[in-house]
């Protein structure tokens, strides 16, 4: 087996990535729906670390990572509130029945 | 095989194999759980990358913030009068299809393409140089970050609290 | 001045109506006083642009100023190579006019809608929003690029959607505008492939550099029919704001919305950046483009005339109207009367949005009576109302003495020089049969509202003349109707200011091969056309023009007269002997109803021809075993999905083009989109092959 390096790296990233839509696509419950959007979050981190690492771009990738992450603390927050205004109004969390869009 | 490669498969099996379990279990708390040791192995993969520091803050912001909000929001939303709080799935054999192509695709990019590597000297710690960077070269961003996350906090709040009219 | 300080008053200008709405909008709730601010800044963007305009028109009057500054510079990219986005400012004349008719009427209306809209619950939101148009449409007016027009044009269309919708709680209101801001982005997607065709041939937006591209000798793929392509790709935008066939149908519904925004937007300026935009382009236009451009100006006019006659709506009427106005200003730029179609474009500027704001006065003192019917007589009542009305009404006819026989009468002959040139001479036919309609049906409109005697006793013992705010725009854009602010001499437009000294047509940089022949210019070194042979066209047809015009707009008054004044002639009489015409007309050539059943119709019988194909031959297949009808159920659930839904989804997009039908496509669930948007990046991932 050859030595762990970049590519092993990017390989873990793009399953997570891919599960990370997977969730996002199959899950009713809204909040299912945002934990595969925290998968998808971190496998584009793993990848920012790895290239931080493994190339000559320095730190600036780390800091990438942690704005990321920055964010995707913001974005949670938000998206639990709409979530909760969504169970207010319709007294349940199913993404696939909430189809006001279509009107 | 050394110690590295052996802790790096590990992470990588932890992270994967809890990441499959938290968009295929059918019950919400459990998916919660799962998603623990995603971020734990994420958090791994981190130091193995010399990144100390964003290891941490992966462990403290999403295990210690991220997830307990999720857990609050699957609370907060489900009457939790049984244990058991399912969930079930929509439109799985599509995305099985689509998602099965999309990652095969991603990985066999990823791993074809010639990569310009370089690996450097891995630094003792990284907070210091971090935290120069980010109060210099980032600066405006960094301030910028935390206006929007207090805008977001109270935009939060302000969101969750409105009444139904 | 220098030219430096006029640029940043411009710039100052642009900003100042943003400025005011951010103000209006986020303090607005707490400070209900804010909409005097609103109205203030607006009027002081007008003392402004009278500034800027009185020295570009004395000092620089032959100059073009202009700014540029790098928005983004990606330096090289592979494959397309330098890439670098630029916008700017230009003034020239043609800019500081629209400036100065666009900061006017903007001013007049919201010292209208401060009386008009009092006691209205959204008061100050109102004001903020047309703040916001504001800005947008001075953006379009600045802009010296394509895509900074373009910016602006969906700002303006979402002003537009705010101020249609500003009523939301009436669905009628909502539904109108959502029916405004889809037809438009019909439109605006033609545009955006036109700006793409001549942004990936010539590497700019800048208007000047894409002409000198042109002139240059190069063709968007080696081509002249792409660049016709282009052409009338970029005309479609135009066809969608400025409501021209077969995406009108948006503007007369546009009328739920407040009548000083009908004023404002839906007959003044912002229907009127689509004619803007055609005049920006003009110099790149092939004469295929043009004679496509000028045939469905003249439909347009056409369309709208015919159904305007029949409308009972006083809204509804002037709706139509404009809609065949700005067919009119289409059809003369199609046929290359460059100067007449601005001119026109700024004269009905002014009188339409003085028969707007009259019909928001007259509906304002019948307590939201909106139906001729009920009216009649209020010319007792409302002398300041009448008196304008009657003078919009009177340009609108292009009677003499007026702005709209200067600018509609010089439009005419364009359209007579091109049928003697070009030999297409049922463009002049529809122009001239257009004005006759239009003289008819404006009359038709005054008389049934201010003559005779009233026909609901009711509502008029409580009307009532408008307070002075309202009754000061209607004075100032009727005294703009007058035609000695453009010329001197009362039947020459081009012995005064307006034409031959500040707009002149600029030169075509089409090939000579693929423009009219009376396009070419015989002085090639100048920026503007010099053609005998259109000049001596012009001239021969100049007199006949004129004096035909007259006759019709006079025969069609009497004709209005002895109908609806003297009754010599039953209208009624009239329309039962053409009752087939008749029910065309005010049905408005059913042209909603056909794109509703076009659209309904298809799609729905392709649903259910699917449907059987799924209930009797994929459930047949299915009942073969248990295991094998799981199989299948998923199986046909996900071609139901992506097939069935795909097809139907396809044929709603082609309808789509006829009518509104992108919310049939919508399954409203977000996954749904998200599996398209997957399976799109798979598919665009294999084509493009990265691994």
């Amino acid at each position: 087996m050859i030595e762990v390096g970049l590519n092993h790296y990017l390989a873990v990233s793009s399953i997570l990535f891919a599960l990370g839509i997977y969730g996002v696509i199959t899950r009713k419950n809204a909040v299912m729906v945002l934990m595969g959007v925290e998968l998808i979050l971190n496998a584009a981190n793993i990848n920012f670390v790895a290239f931080s690492r493994y190339s000559n771009f320095g730190i600036n990738g780390q800091v990438y990572a942690l704005f990321v992450i920055i964010l995707a603390a913001a974005e949670a927050a938000i998206a639990l509130a709409i979530v909760l205004n969504i169970y207010k109004t319709y007294a349940n969390v199913n993404v696939d029945e909430i189809n006001k869009l279509k009107e | 095989m050394n110690i590295y490669d052996i802790i790096f498969y590990l992470f990588a099996i932890v992270t994967l194999v809890s990441a499959a379990f938290v968009v295929s279990t059918k019950n919400i708390v459990h998916a919660a759980f799962f998603l623990i040791f995603t971020f734990f192995g994420v958090a791994g993969l981190y130091i193995l990358l010399g990144a100390d520091f964003i290891g941490v803050v992966q462990i403290l912001v999403y295990v210690g913030g991220i997830l307990i909000l999720l857990l609050f929001g699957v609370m907060l939303t489900n009457k939790i009068t049984n244990v058991e709080i399912r969930s079930g799935t929509t439109q799985i054999v599509p995305a099985l299809i689509g998602v099965g192509l999309f990652a095969g695709i991603l990985v066999l990019t990823m791993v074809s393409t010639e990569w310009k590597s370089a690996p450097g000297e891995i630094p003792f710690t990284t907070a210091y140089s971090l935290g120069k960077v980010l109060l210099t070269d980032f600066v405006l961003i960094f301030e910028l970050l935390g206006i929007l996350l207090l805008i977001a906090l109270i935009g939060a709040a302000s969101i969750a609290r409105r009444e139904k009219e | 001045m220098s030219e430096q300080l006029l640029i940043n008053i411009s710039l100052i200008v642009l900003l100042l109506p943003l400025f005011s709405f951010f103000i209006t909008v986020v303090f607005g709730k707490r400070f209900p006083k804010l909409y005097l601010f609103e109205t203030g800044i607006i009027s002081l963007a007008f003392l402004l642009s009278l500034v800027i305009g009185f020295f570009k028109l004395t000092t620089y009057v032959d100059s073009k100023l202009a700014f540029d500054f790098t928005w983004f510079d990606f330096g090289v990219v592979p494959v397309i190579g330098e890439f670098k986005v630029e916008l700017g400012v230009m003034i020239d004349n043609i800019t500081v006019i629209m400036l100065f008719v666009v900061n006017l009427i903007s001013m007049l209306v919201h010292y209208f809608s401060i009386e008009y809209m009092h006691g209205d619950k959204r008061y100050t939101r109102y004001f903020a929003y047309l703040g916001l148009f504001t800005f947008s449409m001075l953006g379009i007016v600045l802009s010296n690029n394509l895509l900074g027009i373009y910016i602006f044009w969906e700002l303006v269309g979402l002003s537009s959607y705010l101020l249609i919708g500003f009523w939301f709680e009436k669905n009628s209101a909502s539904d109108a505008g959502k029916k405004a801001f889809l037809t438009n982005r019909v439109g605006d997607i033609g545009m955006f492939l036109g700006i793409l065709i001549l942004f990936t041939t010539y590497g700019t937006f800048n208007f000047d550099k894409i002409f000198s591209g042109i002139a240059s000798g190069v063709m968007p793929f080696e081509s002249t029919a792409w660049l016709t392509a282009a052409g009338i790709l970029v005309f479609l935008g135009a066809v969608g704001k400025s409501a021209q066939f077969p995406l009108h149908v948006w503007l007369p519904d546009a009328m739920e919305g407040p009548t000083p925004v009908s004023a404002l937007i839906h007959a003044a300026t912002m229907v009127a950046a689509g004619v803007y935009l055609v005049v920006r382009i003009f110099a790149l236009l092939t004469a295929d483009a043009m004679l496509v451009i000028a045939v469905i100006g003249a439909f347009t006019s056409l369309l709208a005339a015919t159904i305007a006659l029949t409308q009972n709506d006083i809204k509804k009427v002037l709706a139509y109207s404009t809609v065949s106005q700005l067919g009119y200003m289409v059809m003369a730029l199609g046929v290359g009367a460059y100067a007449f179609a601005f001119f026109h474009l700024v004269t009905h500027a002014f009188f339409k949005a003085c028969l707007f704001l009259g019909s928001g006065s007259v509906i304002h003192a019948m307590h939201h009576e909106q139906d001729i019917r009920e009216m009649g007589g209020l010319k007792k009542k409302m002398p300041i109302t009448y008196a304008t009305f009657l003078i919009s009404t009177l340009a609108i006819s292009g009677i003499p003495l007026t702005s709209g026989f200067l600018s509609k009468d010089g439009l005419l002959a364009g359209t007579l020089a091109f049928g003697e040139l070009t030999g297409h001479w049922l463009i002049p036919i529809i122009g001239f049969t257009v004005a006759f309609m239009t003289a008819f049906y404006m009359f038709r409109l005054v008389i049934l509202t201010f003559h005779g005697s009233p026909r609901n006793q009711h509502k008029f013992d409580h009307a009532h003349e408008s307070p002075k705010l309202m009754a000061v725009p209607l004075i100032i854009l009727s005294a703009l109707s007058i035609f000695i602010w453009y010329t001197p001499n009362p039947i020459a437009p081009d012995a005064g200011w307006f034409l031959g000294k500040w707009i002149e047509t600029p030169s075509t940089v089409v090939p000579e091969a693929a423009s009219f022949d009376f396009m070419i210019n015989e002085d090639p070194a100048a920026d503007v056309i010099h053609s005998e042979k259109y000049e001596h066209a012009m001239h021969t047809v100049h007199y006949p023009a004129m004096g035909l015009s007259i006759g019709l707009a006079g025969m069609a008054i009497l004709l209005a007269f002895s109908m609806y004044q003297w009754k010599k002639i039953n209208p009624d009489k009239i329309a039962e002997s053409v009752k087939p015409l008749y029910n065309f007309s005010l049905n408005k050539w059913y042209i909603d109803e056909l794109y509703h059943a076009s659209f309904i119709s298809g799609t729905l019988m392709l649903g259910k021809i699917l449907f059987w194909f799924d209930a009797n031959i994929v459930d047949g297949i299915v009942n073969g075993s248990a295991w094998f009808t799981r199989v299948m159920a998923k199986i046909s659930g996900w071609f139901d999905t992506f097939v069935v839904d795909g097809l139907v989804n396809f044929t709603a997009f082609m309808s789509g083009f006829i009518g509104l039908t992108f919310k049939r496509i919508q399954t409203g669930k977000v996954q749904t989109y998200l599996v398209f948007v997957l399976f799109s990046i798979v598919l665009l991932l294999i084509v493009f092959r990265p691994f």
